[in-house]
């Protein structure tokens, strides 16, 4: 598990929360863009761009606490990669490049999604063209990502409790089985879903 | 194999964003003519779906578990246009909600893990399946020898797109992501082959091309995807296999280390040995070394397989229809 599955939106009334759902996705985009094309190694824009984090992050009134514990969560994985640069000569420099580099940009999408709710930003989307299949596919996606999140959480819990694990292969053959019947069950729910979404006039 | 920011230039960040581009657009211009409404919903929450189980850890070794990516699971349940569409979905969501996969390597992300990995993944297993024949044992050797094939090839696309950035030199990042991933690409076709089994076992007709709505994606649809893949690898990884030195010069020249480039950087590093010695050519050893390792997987494939559908019960799976009624079973 690599996120703690709960959701970012951390709910507020502060200046940027009220700021328009477009503007916050287009600020941290540009923001993120405009970190990854600095050059390797500028450490005072790096260190600027901190700085303008941290003062957006002040404003959001979240706790920086909270960011902080998003922040370590999302961090192994940008470790990981730019650990590879260790590999090569010369690679201490170009690890740490990377490492300000990709964390400044992590942050402020930490910010954006404690600081916007998810159904915005697809608003947004929805209003920028992107295509309708794409739109409710995440709209789906993000509906039910919690349900059967918890619904493989029990599912596994049951059988876990049920059976007694020996050893490696059935304890893999248990999961796969929990995952299988999830499917089994998320399409019977999808076929719940699409008459709910006809009997209120849904058209793609 | 999430790439985050930071870790692409700029040039390779634009071309993974029109490789992404293309491919989901293929993918959502198929779906809106061959994908009836009434699997619109399912779209959406097979996407759900994947997330949730690449949540689920499966124990590997020493305390450190594994988890599924499911880009041939979900090209096998849904169908390999949808199943782009799916793993988008899953790439755009992570990358937006939980800083998982860079913004300005979204592109190159849902090529690799959206467009690449089913894709591939799709071939593999609708290329062994048909033919042999399309019964049980062979879907699920075509499943696991697909989920490894997609596995591998995202990850030589990624390691392309890291080495093409300049980021990590190409014969660093090459066997090191490629040799990760043979491995990984073993645990994920455990787990996609153990769940589609599960599939079959409980609610065969869901498997069948004409519930997947597979049948409807002609072999038209599938040159067109493989010219995408073919030319996103061409974009990414060419410039290194063919001209080899060359590639390395280059690498070695940006990073400021060309004096000294006659030592491999790779040398110290534990996966140097992956390279098949006695093979003077490196491009050659590798491609040995690529090969045999696909020809094992292949192998082992078929073994899970044969494990999983004793002789006995080698019968066609069922035609939509027969259990469709049926009730539930429970879990």
């Amino acid at each position: 598990m690599h996120h703690g599955l709960s959701d970012p939106y951390q709910p507020g009334s502060s200046p940027v929360h009220r700021l328009a759902p477009a503007v916050k996705l287009a600020a941290a985009s540009g923001f993120v863009f405009a970190v990854v094309l600095l050059p390797r190694g500028t450490w005072p824009a790096y260190a600027a761009a901190a700085l303008a984090l941290v003062a957006a992050a002040a404003a959001s009134r979240v706790p920086l606490r909270r960011l902080g514990a998003r922040l370590l969560v999302v961090e192994p994985f940008a470790l990981g990669v730019a650990g590879l640069s260790l590999l090569q000569r010369g690679g201490v420099v170009v690890f740490l490049a990377l490492l300000a580099k990709s964390t400044l940009c992590l942050a402020s999408i930490v910010l954006l999604g404690a600081t916007t709710r998810f159904s915005d930003i697809l608003q947004t989307l929805a209003r920028l063209r992107v295509p309708s299949l794409l739109v409710t596919t995440l709209a789906l996606l993000y509906r039910y990502l919690y349900v059967l999140v918890e619904e493989m959480g029990r599912m596994h819990r049951a059988r876990r409790s049920r059976t007694f694990v020996r050893g490696r292969w059935f304890a893999w053959r248990s999961s796969a089985t929990v995952i299988g019947h999830l499917f089994l069950r998320t399409s019977e729910r999808a076929e719940r879903i699409y008459a709910a979404m006809c009997a209120r006039g849904w058209k793609t | 194999m999430h790439i985050p920011d930071g870790f692409l230039d700029a040039r390779t960040a634009l071309a993974g964003g029109a490789l992404a581009a293309a491919g989901l657009g293929l993918a959502l211009r198929g779906a809106r003519r061959t994908l009836p409404d009434r699997r619109v919903p399912l779209v959406g929450v097979a996407a759900a779906f994947i997330f949730a189980a690449q949540m689920l850890n499966f124990p590997v070794a020493g305390g450190t578990s594994g988890h599924l990516i499911g880009a041939t699971l979900a090209a096998v349940l849904v169908g390999p246009t949808a199943a782009v569409v799916v793993m988008s979905s899953v790439l755009i969501l992570q990358a937006l909600l939980f800083a998982d996969g860079g913004l300005t390597a979204l592109g190159a992300n849902i090529f690799n893990m959206a467009v690449v990995a089913p894709l591939v993944g799709y071939a593999a297993y609708r290329g062994v399946s048909r033919l042999w024949g399309g019964d049980l044992r062979a879907r699920l050797t075509g499943a696991a020898f697909g989920a490894w094939c997609s596995t591998v090839a995202a990850s030589v696309a990624c390691a392309g797109q890291l080495g093409a950035s300049g980021t990590v030199a190409w014969d660093v990042v090459f066997p090191a992501m490629t040799g990760i991933h043979m491995v990984i690409g073993v645990g994920e076709a455990l787990i996609t082959t153990l769940v589609v089994a599960a599939v079959a076992g409980a609610r065969p007709e869901l498997l069948d091309d004409r519930t997947t709505g597979a049948g409807r994606v002609g072999d038209r649809t599938m040159v067109g995807y493989g010219a995408l893949v073919a030319l996103g690898l061409a974009v990414f990884v060419a410039p290194f296999a063919s001209t080899w030195p060359d590639g390395l010069e280059m690498v070695a020249e940006r990073l400021g280390f060309a004096e000294r480039a006659s030592e491999s950087p790779a040398a110290s590093s534990p996966l140097a040995d992956y390279a098949v010695a006695g093979i003077a050519s490196p491009a050659a050893s590798t491609a040995v070394a690529g090969a045999s390792g696909t020809v094992v997987a292949f192998v082992l494939a078929y073994g899970l397989a044969r494990l999983l559908v004793p002789r006995g019960a080698r019968g066609p799976i069922p035609r939509a229809g027969g259990a469709h009624g049926s009730a539930p079973r429970p879990v």
